[in-house]
């Protein structure tokens, strides 16, 4: 960065495998971290609160999950709606039979199942791989929409199929359900991808980071030197799944407040694994950027026609919105095929020199 | 528990012997739904054999093909001129795509290119729609689609003429790649693209050739399966119905797109038919998928796939 670390001595292990091992580093996004919990409930409006910085976490919090498997375990999945479909289904049939459990213990709880289901849907990565998984992968997207939508009992016997998330409140404020504010449930959505954030980062600094970043690498040269294959992608899978099923259960909890089997749909899985290509395979902070990235396009392209004093046809803006967004990722793919965190470290080490070129 | 087993394992086979005219129908219906699905994933076929490319593209590319083809018969345009004319497209963004994505991502990672291709997915389905309407159109090449009776069992001819088409298309492509230089010099591309490069074959014009050829598919695979549903935009969904058939049969390889699709038409419609009614039906969506991961769990590299060799 433009501020250098001379003078910062690492003098025992801990500040040696710190995070953000520079002083300036961790000042920074200490306070990038309280101005996103401080600023946006007091400035933001209703609108951007909820169509922007609400699916914004929540889809960050599936990149990450989706990074874990794919950008560090190497595994390409597209099953990505399956699991954030039983995050969902899960955390409502359990909020709806145990009102009285905190609704942030049935998250994890959803997210919980999700990983069981992820496990058994990752068996068959033992035998296959590359593209032949990915296409495996979809088995668990269009069987898991079929079932949640043809088994009524996952939806309580709603005759039309929908999940609605009930008010539920944590420490006294309602989160979740209609009555539920945007800052509110902002606040909760940034808490939980500000833990889970940390906990992947930890995650794949450390041994199991290690092993499935060697599995990805080389998988035979992993198992040889005794990464066990078995254990570790199907743990791969398995706290993905964690990851997507939270993700799954706060996109009906609190973004859409209700959904049916449609929101979880293939598409979903594309825009989950765009995130993660855009933003950078392995990278936390790739999946974030890619998040933002893919949230922000299709608003911007939508009201850019509009700021400009266009007056489009509909259906003509949404194909020009298709073409842009498709021309866009084609594009960031030649420029940076390793992604936007990929962009980032290297404006970083730029400004490590600056003002000197080399 | 019995009553289920009875279900499950013996009620389906005693309703195929009780009525058999009514099995071979729904064999030949799933035959000619394979031979379709085939047709897709020949495309796709090609292209990865060639290029290595996964290209997620080809269901698009089958709606567009469509598209153009119906947009200029609308317009007034005999049907060989249009036929000629669809071609030249698909020829054309053969070229574009060759000179706009693949080449400046060479030497990527596979899984770039492929969402390369999903970038294109969106590109093309906003382009096709915006130059031909968005609205559902009824593609008539002629082919009536009517149903006749052989010794009891009913065959519509629209699915006849599919499977036919489908036969020559895989029979001249086969000749192709075995008889002709240009075919031989694809096939090399295919084994190995640095030794193809180092004997003096232009992987440029091998690459547009090949996405050419895979236009080419499309157009037939976008005119049957246009006459037979109608032109809209579900057509392209159709590419998510061909990918268990190309796990199936194989990445790499023509008959297994084929048998693939032979495999996954009929299973999935007897399926359907016998075991579907059990669990409320709707299975097709996934049954596929599932009949082809079982296969998969058997054989990795798809019936037909090349044995994967691995070393450290």
């Amino acid at each position: 960065m433009i501020y250098r670390e001379a003078g910062q001595f690492k003098t025992s292990y801990a500040s040696d495998q710190a995070i953000f091992p520079i002083a300036q580093d961790r000042a920074v996004v200490l306070l990038a971290l309280a101005a996103a919990f401080v600023g946006p409930p007091l400035l933001a409006t209703e609108y951007w609160l909820q169509a922007i910085l609400i699916p914004l976490l929540i889809y960050s919090l599936a990149a990450i999950g989706l990074n874990l498997l794919t950008g560090y375990a190497g595994q390409l999945s597209l099953g990505t709606g399956g699991f954030m479909a039983v995050g969902a289904y899960a955390a409502f049939k359990l909020t709806t039979a145990f009102p009285q459990v905190s609704i942030v213990l049935v998250f994890l709880l959803s997210g919980l199942v999700a990983a069981g289901v992820g496990l058994v849907f990752g068996i068959p990565s033992l035998r296959i791989k590359g593209f032949y998984l990915a296409v495996a992968t979809l088995a668990s997207q269009f069987f898991l929409v079929w079932l949640f939508n043809k088994v009524a009992w996952f939806s309580n016997y709603a005759s039309s199929g929908t999940i609605t998330a009930p008010d539920r409140a944590v420490l006294g404020v309602t989160v979740t359900g209609p009555s539920a504010t945007a800052s509110a449930r902002y606040l909760t959505a940034l808490a939980l991808v500000t833990v889970f954030a940390l906990v992947a980062k930890n995650l794949v600094r450390g041994r199991v980071g290690r092993s499935w970043m060697a599995i990805r690498d080389r998988d035979i040269a992993a198992e040889i030197i005794g990464v066990r294959p078995l254990r570790t992608k199907l743990l791969a899978f398995g706290i993905s799944s964690f990851y997507c099923g939270v993700a799954g259960a706060e996109l009906v909890f609190l973004y859409l407040g209700s959904a049916e089997t449609q929101a979880f749909d293939i598409g979903l899985s594309f825009l989950i694994l765009f995130m993660v290509i855009i933003g950078g395979r392995g990278s936390i902070l790739g999946s974030v950027l890619g998040a933002v990235f893919i949230v922000l396009v299709p608003i911007f392209l939508t009201n850019a026609p509009h700021a400009l004093g266009l007056r489009l046809p509909v259906a003509l803006q949404k194909q020009i919105e298709l073409m842009v967004f498709g021309g866009l990722i084609v594009f960031f793919l030649i420029v940076e095929p390793r992604g936007l965190a990929r962009l980032w470290q290297i404006t970083k080490e730029k400004l490590r020199l600056w003002p000197f070129p080399h | 528990m019995t009553d289920l087993l009875y279900l499950v394992a013996v009620a389906p086979f005693t309703d195929m012997a009780g009525s058999p005219a009514f099995l071979v129908e729904v064999l030949l219906g799933g035959v000619f739904a394979g031979l379709m699905y085939s047709l897709v994933a020949l495309g796709f076929v090609l292209i990865f054999k060639a290029s290595g490319v996964f290209n997620f593209a080809q269901g698009v590319m089958v709606l567009f093909a469509a598209l153009t083809l119906v947009g200029l018969l609308e317009r007034g345009v005999p049907v060989v001129v249009a036929l000629a004319l669809t071609t030249a497209v698909m020829v054309a963004l053969a070229f574009a795509i060759e000179r706009l994505v693949l080449r400046p991502l060479v030497n990527q990672e596979h899984i770039i290119l492929f969402m390369a291709t999903i970038g294109l997915n969106f590109f093309l389905e906003g382009f096709g729609e915006m130059v031909w309407g968005a609205n559902v159109k009824r593609l008539d090449i002629g082919i009536p689609d009517r149903s006749f009776i052989v010794r009891g069992v009913q065959i519509n001819q629209l699915e006849l003429t599919a499977a036919l088409t489908a036969a020559v298309l895989v029979t001249v492509l086969a000749l192709f790649f075995q008889k002709t230089r240009i075919g031989r010099a694809l096939r090399a591309v295919a084994d190995d693209h640095e030794a193809a490069l180092s004997i003096g074959i232009p992987l440029k014009t091998i690459w547009v050739v090949v996405w050419s050829v895979a236009g080419v598919v499309a157009i037939v695979a976008g005119v049957m399966w246009g006459a037979k549903s109608g032109v809209q935009f579900s057509l392209s969904l159709i590419a998510l119905k061909a990918l268990p058939v190309l796990i199936l049969g194989g990445f790499e390889s023509v008959p297994g797109a084929i048998v693939g699709g032979l495999i996954i038409g009929v299973g999935e419609k007897v399926g359907e038919v016998y075991w579907g009614p059990l669990v409320g039906g709707a299975i097709e969506n996934w049954f596929a998928y599932v009949l082809a991961l079982a296969f998969l769990l058997a054989r990795p590299q798809g019936l037909f796939g090349e044995k994967i060799i691995e070393r450290v």
